[in-house]
């Protein structure tokens, strides 16, 4: 087959096109699919309280699936992406400023959890629907 | 991540080249989609921030259960859901097919694959558009003030709250309207993302039909619609995560 010219002409040289791309592209759907497979699995298993009450292994499954999603984000952007074929430096300069989630989500999800804490003690019951005002003291009429 | 080799003395920086060997539209749409990558962010980290500050949170597997033709009765949490997720995956699939028939100047390929990948990206618009009517009609018996009211999902109103005992019934109360509010933003938001790249496959479709590329001698625009819409199967993956694993 014939083969397509560089797109620009401050391109170097052709990026390199493997004779298994679409192996790779088909390997890569399974290693997606069966991510995904048990991600649906561990989130059946929350649904179906498979993993009992306990707050901190239910946590611990959340903390997995998260991390098989992150798993399946690199396998897309690697991969589907080309961003893997790519040279260091480009890839450097998409990856180094994504560094910022990590502050990001951390700082953020402290925060809403000190939010809730401070609901928490100042809070207490339900919060007053409508406006409260202070009944009218009983010796008003008397002062006249 | 085998990287392209890099000829020895290359001179990169000395101008007339590409630094990075990429096409100047190609670096600019890493670019966007990485500024794109910290909207979506922000959008899911406030949602955190605000699901974290509240004592109850809707339970997604009570509230994602239904599933079309399955009838009011149906209980199948993650159901649909996983449809939409495997349809958006597939298509993804399709695309990087057409981008690598495009490498290899198959125009009959690229406009295969094009094709197939419309059909996913209308599919997925199609499950969304059927799970937003089901949130947004349907009722459900909550109790406010004392009283028995039918609510829907909406942007203003969560009938997924907790449950109380009422007459000797468990019914539900209102939750916190920030549920519908970041589920109908963020999703809707995402599937503004997946109408413009299948309004962009299309275009690529009709240019590839009408030899543009092939004129051209390379099929790089393919590629570049293709990143767009792995990033949209990417948004996917962390509002699947977020709004119905999680």
């Amino acid at each position: 087959m014939e083969h397509q010219q560089l797109s620009s002409a401050e391109i170097s040289f052709a990026p390199v096109h493997r004779d298994d791309t679409v192996r790779r592209i088909w390997k890569t759907t399974i290693i997606l699919s069966v991510i995904t497979l048990i991600e649906l699995a561990l989130g059946f298993g929350l649904a179906k309280d498979f993993f009992g009450e306990s707050h901190g292994w239910i946590l611990f499954i959340k903390g997995v699936i998260c991390i098989l999603s992150l798993a399946k984000a690199v396998y897309i952007v690697s991969i589907f992406m080309h961003l893997g074929d790519e040279i260091r430096n480009l890839i450097m300069t998409i990856v180094v400023p994504l560094l910022l989630f990590v502050w990001f989500i951390a700082a953020f999800l402290w925060d809403g959890d000190s939010w809730r804490s401070l609901r928490k003690t100042y809070n207490k019951g339900n919060p007053a629907k409508h406006e409260q005002v202070a009944p009218k003291p009983a010796s008003e009429g008397t002062l006249k | 991540m085998a990287q392209a080799a890099i000829p020895q003395e290359h001179k990169w920086w000395s101008g007339g080249k590409s630094p990075f060997n990429v096409s100047y539209g190609k670096l600019m749409m890493w670019y966007f989609l990485m500024s794109d990558t910290f909207t979506f962010g922000a959008f899911l980290i406030s949602y955190g921030t605000i699901r974290f500050s509240q004592e109850y949170w809707p339970n997604p597997n009570h509230v994602f259960n239904s599933f079309p033709f399955a009838g009011h009765e149906a209980n199948l949490p993650l159901a649909f859901v996983s449809l939409m997720t495997f349809i958006l995956i597939i298509s993804s699939v399709t695309m990087v097919l057409a981008v690598h028939a495009g490498h290899n100047m198959d125009k009959k390929g690229v406009q295969k694959y094009m094709l197939l990948t419309i059909l996913g990206g209308l599919a997925f618009l199609g499950c969304q558009a059927w799970e937003w009517t089901h949130l947004l009609t349907g009722a459900h018996h909550v109790l406010i003030d004392g009283q028995i009211q039918e609510l829907n999902t909406t942007v203003s109103h969560n009938p997924w709250g907790p449950q109380v005992m009422h007459n000797g019934e468990l019914v539900g109360t209102p939750g916190p309207v920030a549920f519908g509010g970041y589920f109908f933003g963020i999703t809707g938001f995402h599937g503004f993302h997946v109408f413009s790249g299948v309004v962009i496959n299309i275009i690529m479709y009709i240019m590839t039909t009408r030899d543009v590329f092939h004129n051209r001698g390379h099929y790089e625009m393919i590629e570049k619609a293709g990143l767009y819409w792995h990033f949209v199967d990417l948004v996917w993956v962390f509002v699947f995560l977020c709004f119905y694993l999680i």
